[in-house]
């Protein structure tokens, strides 16, 4: 990368060193990172959209609609999370292929053949022939949709909660008002549920956090895949050969991961801070009062 | 070849602790098979959840204390556990773990330390260059039980914190003071606020079992943990609409068991209070730590 390094087994000390931590696989792991953060950047507000429809469809008054609303809810409790994590891709993964053999393959056969899945190889997604970068994009994609899928579930036991929790007085005053249904709904109901969801969707964040480096097991080359890689111990056979820095990689991650959440905690206390002025809540209160 | 479903109980009920038929199944599998091995592998799942807690709760009681401690020397220490431990994934810890642990015998001294009070062990696993305490059943349960510690010392922390004021100027006019308080009144009253918490991270931390094998530590022999088993069988019939529900069923009994373990406990701690204001005990998720 720099001209310096061209030769990396005649340089020592710091030069060594900066030369190391700037190889192309190096950068590799720092855009890892980048990753990393993308798929928290698509999954939260990802999360947040189905959570949110989930709880509404909890609380509507049509049964059927009601049942799907709570059965999304309640289907991550008692089940550990990783499993719905190891079951959705592979499923996703199958029902794309299955539709997309629909389409392509003639005959069409049932593909869950016995205890076994076929489709015919124009099927598969993504082509066996594609290149590496299309299976490393599509299996971040089932990724985000999975992890969408998951954390909605939880958001939307957040959502449903705080909106049992915004005082009923209020809707009823606001129908006595006139308000229809669904101004209610927009008007009172979702501007003040937010603040009784606050600490509930913070806790959520975090544990979005730290649930990030479950892509490795979902075949995504992640923060973890890097470190492994690149502190496993070299041999003289390659450019810049080392013992076995696994751990030292490892405990990078586990710094990152550290300075993140606390960093989160900060934001959220301030941001709750903010929300609960003007509100009928103790916070709220204890600020009324601060202020007078 | 094809055995009734009671001949593969049989054989396979203990497979996960090396108990029975080695050799498992590699072709037409059937639903008897993978409900066995699977609930075989959540033997070794009873073992992290049912250990890492019952240790962890005194560490988490102790850690709890020192929080509270006024002594910074105290405090500060029990800070950082429980910040490390709860800000950071447990599968990062787990990694972790394991490369500290293979790395710790290659520390001048301690090779020899763990000779004298470990020497069986250690001597045969020099060889092999990985020793005993890098395999899951040791290296994973220390992490989990760690793991439970800082987050049960949370809520126990929280829970002490939330005594009523009342309670203990009660206690004082009673000539109730120092350890005697403690014992009689502010313990019990942290067990009892904390418990319907504590009872959920019992649950996840059950939960949290099923990444010990997915997370550095190797299952030797294909010795491994119910989701290990629904993993082979999933790649070997590609076809996940069986084994992962058969894990999820098997986790559903396991979380009414712990509820109505806790529970019995919970009744317990409020046994003196009128019904209305018992501390009951909510399922909340609480998931991946």
């Amino acid at each position: 990368m720099f001209a310096a390094c061209a030769d990396p087994k005649s340089i020592e000390g710091l030069t060594w060193g900066f030369c190391y931590l700037t190889s192309g696989k190096h950068v590799d792991f720092y855009w890892s990172f980048v990753v990393v953060l993308a798929l928290l950047a698509i999954t939260a507000p990802a999360a947040l959209g189905m959570g949110f429809m989930g709880a509404t469809a909890a609380r509507s008054h049509i049964a059927p609609i009601s049942w799907l609303g709570k059965i999304y809810i309640w289907m991550v409790r008692g089940i550990p999370d990783i499993i719905f994590f190891l079951f959705f891709v592979i499923a996703l993964d199958q029902g794309l292929e299955y539709l997309k053999s629909l389409a392509v393959c003639d005959g069409g056969a049932w593909p869950w053949q016995g205890l076994e899945f076929r489709v015919c190889q124009e099927a598969k997604v993504p082509l066996g022939a594609s290149s590496s970068g299309w299976h490393q994009a599509y299996g971040f994609g089932l990724a985000v949709v999975t992890f969408a899928i998951v954390f909605g579930a939880f958001v939307a036991n957040v959502i449903y909660g705080a909106m049992q929790a915004v005082p009923h007085a209020q809707l009823e005053t606001a129908e006595a008002y006139g308000m229809s249904r669904a101004q209610v709904f927009r008007r009172i109901l979702v501007p003040q549920m937010w603040v009784y969801a606050l600490p509930g969707l913070g806790n959520l964040w975090m544990i979005l956090i730290k649930a990030t480096p479950l892509l490795f097991l979902l075949g995504v080359k992640d923060i973890v895949y890097y470190a492994r890689e690149l502190g496993g111990s070299k041999t003289q056979a390659y450019e810049y050969p080392h013992g076995d820095w696994r751990l030292w990689y490892f405990l990078g991650l586990l710094v990152f991961y550290l300075v993140f959440t606390s960093l989160s905690e900060r934001v959220f206390a301030r941001l709750s801070r903010r929300l609960s002025k003007g509100q009928a809540t103790s916070g709220g209160e204890a600020m009324r009062k601060a202020a007078a | 070849m094809s055995m009734t479903c009671w001949e593969t109980v049989q054989a396979y009920a203990f497979r996960s602790i090396g108990i029975g038929e080695n050799l498992l199944p590699k072709s037409d599998f059937t639903l008897c098979q993978q409900f066995t091995l699977i609930g075989s592998g959540m033997i070794w799942n009873l073992y992290f959840g049912v250990l890492a807690l019952t240790f962890g709760f005194f560490l988490a009681n102790a850690v709890a204390l020192a929080k509270n401690a006024r002594n910074p020397l105290v405090r500060k220490p029990a800070e950082w556990f429980v910040f490390v431990f709860r800000g950071s994934p447990l599968f990062i810890q787990f990694f972790l773990a394991y490369e500290a642990l293979i790395l710790l015998p290659k520390f001048p001294g301690i090779e020899a330390t763990l000779v004298a009070v470990f020497p069986v062990e250690v001597i045969i696993s020099i060889d092999i260059g990985s020793g005993w305490q890098t395999r899951a059943w040791a290296g994973a349960l220390l992490v989990l039980f760690l793991n439970t510690s800082a987050y049960a010392a949370e809520i126990f922390h929280g829970a002490l914190k939330s005594i009523p004021k009342g309670d203990l100027e009660a206690a004082e006019a009673y000539g109730l003071t120092g350890w005697k308080r403690f014992i009689r009144i502010e313990w019990p009253t942290m067990l009892r606020l904390g418990w319907p918490g504590y009872t959920n991270e019992a649950i996840f931390l059950f939960h949290a079992t099923t990444l010990v094998y997915f997370s550095g530590f190797p299952a030797f022999s294909q010795k491994g943990d119910a989701l290990y088993y629904a993993n082979y069988f999933a790649d070997k019939t590609f076809n996940p609409f069986v084994p992962y529900p058969i894990v999820g069923f098997y986790f559903i009994c396991l979380t009414l068991l712990v509820t109505t373990i806790y529970g019995a406990v919970n009744k317990r701690l409020n046994r003196h209070l009128p019904s209305n204001q018992r501390q009951k005990i909510r399922l909340r998720p609480n998931l991946i730590r």
